[in-house]
């Protein structure tokens, strides 16, 4: 319907950069997340040193999944849609670029501080204060080049993507520097301006939209422009995306105090958090309403295109996961799950299945695209990686379920006195087989990485495979 | 909280719910068809297309009970600032009402020991079964499953005790706690390091291991002065102050020279802590014949 500027060309360069790193990232966290989970089976896995213990790996796993591996993949895939349906080309070259490296060393300083011991102990904020204004700085450059792309777009709206990009954006912004605020008494430590409770609903401010807005809204962005795209279809409605986006970022924000029921946190601040939580479900459901219904037309395509079955499977975890979300936030649901494997489950469900399938998903689209060639070097692989992917997140979905559920029945059963039934070393026992079944899983997923990897980088290395750094508008 | 505070919260709470129903209903009444149609919104994005569709019926009505369900939740339960909510329900009450059930329901049960004599009860198995119980739930974390402690936390199977082993001294230490302080280097401030290396030496002694025996002959002098006034001039302690007895080859630190040098350097602080909030008389009776059974049957 618009006219395009035959001049106009996309940064394609920095897309590229990005979706590697995307693989990269992903296969060294979720490495890291095979490898502690093979310490919870045999502790002598962690080789008796600090830097490879438990302790210090796990927030390595964190954080190198969720801003390496998924904070690449929104990188990549908001800059290559914020051109595309804006029809302009990125505000500045320069910064993108300061945001593709400030990234990166964000990531490399995670790897370097967090085995050696630096943590602020804060969960998915652990990064110590230097670091924590390097991602200030680069976060600012990442919104001033989404936001400047906006403002310079041609088209006379704001495409629906666009909207979930710049509220995850702005959110994230605004959570990183509220959660983060300490002050430093030497170069890697620091104290939380907060204390007790108000640093634990700060925490959880951030922590639940950590999830909310880094691995759910910026996920809804690329969903709405990769589903349409891959099916060839228009989005389903319109007006669903109207409420849900609005309901959705004024609820999410809410959400964390349900992590701190029955705490020290007042009544008051909890029911707030439970109710905003199941508020939630609507609005979530909006999302992968509007994503399953525009196949509707269709759904052949998923019998050929293993591209669209990424797509597809990751709207159904992220229905399943956002159904699950708000009944764990009920408080006599939460009483039994807290602080057991159920959760572990609920955060993987989200994570591998909805984040990383979908971002897979869009990486398969994109590669090609970015290199000028018509399709994956191989379409067998991708199909090989999508069953690898959705049994790898089954087991061990399903090993934390049972898990959690046992343990929580495990810790609340009491004997004829009224005395506990069980200790929690028993619990522990107990939990050994859904470790293992969790740990196969969690390779298999990882195996279905390897294959990706390859299936990448035979598509770039193909003699036809230019990298599009100044694409024309035009190409498709 | 103030009353600002609570209108602050209260408005920002509703208003969030206001404004997710003003969305939904105020989007649906613009809505010209209930049926899925053809018709796009006329936008195409780098070729994307949006179909102008009515939201979906069941999902309307799943959005509708919801915020329905939530604003009950708020009336019945404390959520919107200082407004205690219609059911008078705090997190705290529950609790209270909670115990109170277990109280009624189990009080009984551990109500029938509590005449008997502990050293009698000592030999009873019901009531051995039920502290063998009370002690994985409530002591075990600390002094072991099977009462062997740890390093700091006292082994209560070898009749040897800090603070007496005696049924009344066992009950007072479950039910008050106890707090046991060795200051650093003793009563001697000034102690130097060589008369650190006599002194340990010396306590070595007292289970024939001293490293030296020069330095323990001149530890004496040293120990007379820093450590007899609790650990009494012969070393076999004093369960009044806690203080340990050093003459018995049995050692809550560290039996090694390193370990006790360690101890005499820097002292030792140590707190179990009283368990009469959490634990009822009676069972605080039971208990103490499980412990008192562990070296005395």
């Amino acid at each position: 319907m618009s006219t395009v500027n035959p001049n106009l060309t996309y940064n394609y360069k920095v897309v590229r950069q990005f979706a590697i790193m995307t693989v990269v990232w992903g296969i060294i966290g979720m490495s890291l997340g095979v490898l502690i989970a093979a310490q919870l089976v045999w502790p002598a896995v962690n080789l008796d040193l600090p830097f490879t213990h438990f302790g210090r790996l796990r927030p390595l796993h964190t954080n190198a999944v969720i801003f390496g591996f998924g904070g690449s993949a929104l990188f990549a895939t908001s800059y290559y849609v914020v051109q595309r349906t804006c029809q302009a080309r990125l505000f500045s070259d320069g910064l993108a670029q300061f945001t593709f490296w400030g990234w990166q060393a964000v990531m490399v300083a995670a790897v370097i501080t967090l085995p050696m011991g630096f943590t602020s102990t804060k969960e998915y904020a652990e990064l110590e204060w230097p670091i924590d204004i390097l991602i200030t700085v680069v976060w600012i450059a990442y919104g001033t080049v989404f936001f400047g792309t906006i403002t310079k777009r041609k088209a006379p709206h704001i495409y629906v993507a666009n909207w979930f990009y710049g509220a995850f954006i702005i959110t994230i912004a605004m959570l990183h520097i509220g959660n983060n605020l300490a002050i430093p008494v030497t170069a890697f430590k620091s104290y939380s301006i907060y204390s007790g409770v108000t640093d634990a609903m700060i925490q959880w401010w951030w922590g639940h939209n950590a999830v909310g807005f880094f691995l759910t809204a910026g996920f809804l962005g690329m969903m709405y422009y990769f589903v349409p795209k891959q099916a060839g279809r228009p989005v389903y409605s319109y007006r669903l995306s109207i409420v849900h986006f609005w309901a959705l970022i004024a609820t999410y924000v809410w959400a964390g105090a349900h992590h701190l029921h029955y705490s020290a946190l007042p009544d008051w601040a909890q029911t707030a958090g439970m109710v905003m939580s199941l508020i939630l479900l609507a609005p979530s459901w909006g999302g992968m309403i509007n994503g399953m219904m525009t196949l509707s037309g269709a759904w052949h395509k998923l019998r050929t295109d293993p591209i669209l079955r990424f797509l597809v499977v990751s709207l159904s975890f992220y229905g399943m996961s956002t159904f699950e979300g708000p009944m764990m936030a009920i408080k006599t649901v939460n009483a039994l799950s807290h602080n057991t494997d159920w959760t572990i489950g609920h955060v993987h469900s989200g994570a591998l299945g909805w984040v990383a399938m979908i971002s897979i998903g869009a990486i398969y689209h994109l590669i090609p695209k970015l290199w000028g060639v018509r399709e994956m070097y191989s379409v067998a692989l991708i199909n090989v990686h999508f069953w690898l992917a959705t049994i790898g997140t089954v087991l061990y979905i399903v090993s934390m379920w049972v898990n959690g559920i046992m343990q929580g029945l495990m810790w609340r059963a009491v004997n004829d006195d009224g005395t506990l039934t069980y200790s929690f070393v028993e619990s522990l026992e107990a939990s050994y087989p859904g470790y293992f079944v969790r740990f196969l899983g969690g390779a298999i997923f990882l195996s279905g990485m390897l294959v990706m990897a390859y299936n990448v980088r035979m598509t770039i290395r193909q003699k036809d495979a230019v990298a599009l750094d100044n694409s024309a508008a035009q190409a498709a | 909280m103030s009353t600002f505070w609570s209108i602050w919260v209260s408005v920002v709470v509703l208003g969030t719910i206001y404004g997710c129903w003003w969305i939904l209903w105020a989007t649906r009444k613009s809505q010209t068809t209930d049926s899925e149609t053809e018709r796009t919104t006329g936008h195409s994005f780098d070729g994307i297309e949006e179909y102008d569709n009515p939201l979906p019926k069941w999902w309307f009505y799943l959005f509708v009970s919801t915020v329905i369900f939530s604003l009950a939740y708020l009336a019945l339960y404390p959520g919107l600032g200082n407004f205690k909510g219609l059911l008078g329900w705090t997190q705290y009450n529950q609790w209270e009402r909670e115990v109170e059930l277990a109280d009624a329901k189990y009080g009984e049960l551990y109500a029938q020991f509590g005449n008997t004599p502990i050293v009698e009860l000592a030999r009873n198995e019901d009531a051995l079964q039920m502290g063998q119980r009370l002690f994985a739930n409530n002591c075990a974390v600390c002094h072991g499953s099977a009462g062997r402690g740890s390093v700091g936390f006292p082994n209560l199977t070898d009749d040897d005790w800090l603070y007496g082993g005696d049924p009344d001294s066992i009950v007072h230490s479950i039910t008050k706690g106890r707090e046991g302080v060795m200051p650093a280097k003793g009563l001697m401030p000034n102690m130097t390091a060589t008369q650190v290396d006599q002194v340990v030496n010396y306590v070595l002694g007292y289970s024939g291991r001293a490293r030296d025996a020069d330095a323990a002959e001149k530890g004496a002098a040293v120990f007379a002065q820093a450590c007899a006034a609790c650990h009494g001039a012969d070393g076999t302690g004093m369960q009044a102050m806690g203080a340990p007895n050093l003459t018995d080859d049995i050692w809550l630190y560290g039996s090694t020279y390193e370990r006790i040098e360690e101890t005499v350097l820097y002292g030792r602080h140590n707190k179990m802590p009283a368990q009469e909030d959490r634990l009822s008389a009676d069972q605080i009776h039971i208990l103490a014949a499980y412990v008192y059974s562990l070296s005395n049957n």
